[in-house]
């Protein structure tokens, strides 16, 4: 029945090809019109931001997509000649490559024994570590504030990474274990035979080829560490120590009316972010999707 | 790190499990397993799972966060949260948020993934332009919003611009209109994390199927309706999961946009627990919010993984 029907139909679809064509015209066009919108939603608001850091406050509110009359490089200039910013920048990169260390090293040691090796509780211990995936840190600040805050680390960059460590751990031991599990057992075998011990196995054999996840793991503890704004409000009171997302609130604070200055703030802050952003979508797409989408 | 919850629901291939030709847990092994689980666990243990315990110690006393606490009042803090009025809005936002990211947000990621479908040209660029709002901190997110709701901003330019006669709209202002704002940023900024998860299982969809349901004589409506939806399924009730717990969690972006302004027309449960639990040093009544959210995040997650998920979760986590 459904043979019949299909040579049915197939015949005069050959013949409509012109039909065809122009349907699929029609249906490019559509689908473009409404990308392209939203893409402009999307796009609009960055555009305006970075336009924005080259011009008087004035011309910014009378025309937000046009160029400016005298491009003032000195919005820009004035942020990156200043003692400040590069701080901020230190203190940004200290926390974001302390986190991402640490979850690495830690998830991974972690997500081995979870994948790899069998003992009595292993699977109540393993459930024990995703329970966190139950509590972001976004409304978990309080309680870890108090703790941080018993454990002496206030104005301490230390009461912020380790945090952040804490509350990486469960989503990167799932993300590689799961990785670490697809590896085949003849591989185990063999190394095993080769003369390789458990932790031979785990650093010749295994880490080298959950690489795309080492990397996801990477890239997404880079974005939240870079961007974390509330731990380091509250446990860092020293303005010495603050990261750039502290930073450009307190600029905006100062400046608050001077939006060119303000606009290039954000967009050195933002320009980063989409260069990083094309480097490692790929990693990225890897991590929150498992693999299946490939970059 | 939330969205990479939906690891766990990933069904893994079968396997044979590890070291089935070795004797099981040799002194060797014991000592692996306790240098690599001890140190994840001291840390994870000390910074996440024994503060959200202490919550619920501290969330019994009346408590400023100076020295122990000594003033035991039992549930008193719980009572008066639910009988404080702004709190009580706050549970209001907080839920019209999630409404609204489940019917519109999802939505529009969905049709956004369809559209863009598996081989229209020049789909990655469009991709990548969707997702790129979510590497942006919600910090200069909100600074960018701030000035596209501005009286002068970008918004009131273009539609006065475009609409004659049209009266500068103060978006974040108006008790009204401030809450679809802050919602409509938050769509800006996560629509696109659903999109990647819907292509991705777009890709396992296989256009052979719906090839032969066209031949048939299926409609475009009908061959998304009834073979292209229903194949994604797992993945779609993985981001109603995600984008529930994302919802109840916003806070970093409201915070900065409105502060829970004005006069708290958008309070959600976290800018809540920030504003009446540090802000007004009531450790004790903020500990008991916290609690309060967890609870919630706790119910539904164990709720929808038993009843709803519970097909794909089957096999991901034993």
């Amino acid at each position: 029945m459904s043979a019949m029907a299909t040579s049915a139909v197939r015949a005069p679809a050959r013949v409509n090809k012109q039909a065809i064509t122009r349907e699929l015209i029609l249906r490019r066009i559509f689908q473009y019109t409404i990308l392209s919108a939203l893409a402009f939603l999307i796009i609009g608001p960055i555009t305006v931001a970075v336009l924005g850091g080259l011009k008087t406050t004035g011309e910014i509110f009378a025309e937000p997509f046009g160029l400016p009359a005298v491009a003032r490089w000195e919005n820009y200039g004035g942020i990156l000649v200043s003692e400040l910013f590069w701080r901020q920048l230190g203190n940004s990169l200290l926390i974001v490559g302390g986190t991402t260390l640490g979850t690495v090293f830690f998830s991974s040691l972690l997500a081995f024994v979870f994948a790899r090796l069998d003992f009595p509780g292993r699977d109540l211990l393993f459930n024990y570590f995703t329970l966190g995936l139950l509590f972001p840190l976004t409304v978990a600040f309080l309680p870890v504030f108090i703790q941080v805050r018993n454990l002496g680390l206030i104005d301490n960059h230390l009461g912020i990474i380790l945090p952040l460590v804490a509350f990486g751990i469960p989503g990167s031991t799932l993300i590689l274990r799961g990785f670490f599990r697809a590896i085949p057992a003849e591989l185990e075998d063999a190394s095993y035979i080769d003369g390789c011990g458990t932790l031979g196995f785990f650093w010749y054999v295994l880490l080298p080829l959950a690489r795309p996840a080492l990397g996801a793991i990477v890239v997404l503890q880079t974005i939240v560490s870079w961007n974390e704004y509330f731990l380091p409000l509250l446990i860092l009171t020293d303005d010495s120590k603050w990261p750039l997302p502290l930073g450009i609130m307190q600029f905006q604070g100062q400046y608050g009316t001077d939006w060119g200055r303000v606009m290039a703030f954000v967009s050195i802050l933002m320009i980063p972010a989409v260069l990083f952003y094309i480097f490692t979508q790929k990693y990225i797409v890897t991590g929150l999707t498992g693999g299946e989408l490939k970059g | 790190m939330s969205s990479i919850a939906g690891q766990r629901f990933r069904v893994l291939p079968p396997q044979r499990p590890a070291g089935r030709n070795r004797p099981r847990t040799t002194r060797e092994q014991l000592l692996t397993i306790g240098l690599f689980v001890i140190p994840g666990a001291i840390i994870y243990t000390l910074f996440l799972i024994w503060p959200i315990f202490q919550a619920g110690y501290f969330s019994l006393f009346k408590w400023n966060g100076l020295g122990v606490p000594t003033d035991f009042r039992g549930l008193e803090n719980y009572v008066q949260a639910f009988n404080h009025d702004v709190f009580q809005q706050a549970i209001t936002h907080s839920l019209i948020i999630t409404v609204l990211s489940l019917v519109v947000q999802l939505p529009l990621a969905l049709i956004l993934s369809v559209t863009i479908g598996r081989k229209l040209p020049g789909r990655m660029i469009f991709r990548s332009i969707f997702f790129l709002p979510y590497v942006f901190s919600e910090v200069i997110t909100a600074i960018i919003w701030g000035f596209v709701y501005h009286q002068n901003g970008m918004f009131n330019t273009i539609f006065g611009t475009i609409i004659p006669g049209y009266e500068p709209i103060t978006w974040l202002a108006d008790r009204n209109l401030a809450l679809y704002a802050v919602f409509a940023v938050i769509t800006w900024k996560y629509f696109g994390l659903h999109m990647i998860l819907y292509m991705a299982s777009l890709q396992q969809v296989s256009s052979e199927i719906e090839e032969a349901a066209r031949i048939d004589g299926a409609s475009e409506w009908q061959v998304l309706r009834f073979i292209t939806f229903p194949m994604m399924a797992p993945t779609i009730r993985l981001t109603i999961y995600l984008s529930v717990l994302g919802s109840l969690n916003q806070f970093v972006l409201i915070w900065v946009l409105t502060a829970g302004g004005p006069a708290n027309a958008t309070h959600v449960l976290a800018t809540y627990m920030y504003r009446f639990g540090i802000k007004s040093f009531n450790l004790g009544y903020g500990s008991a919010i916290a609690v309060i959210i967890f609870a919630v995040c706790l119910i539904f997650s164990v709720g929808y993984q038993r009843t709803i998920m519970h097909r794909d979760y089957a096999g991901a986590v034993e």
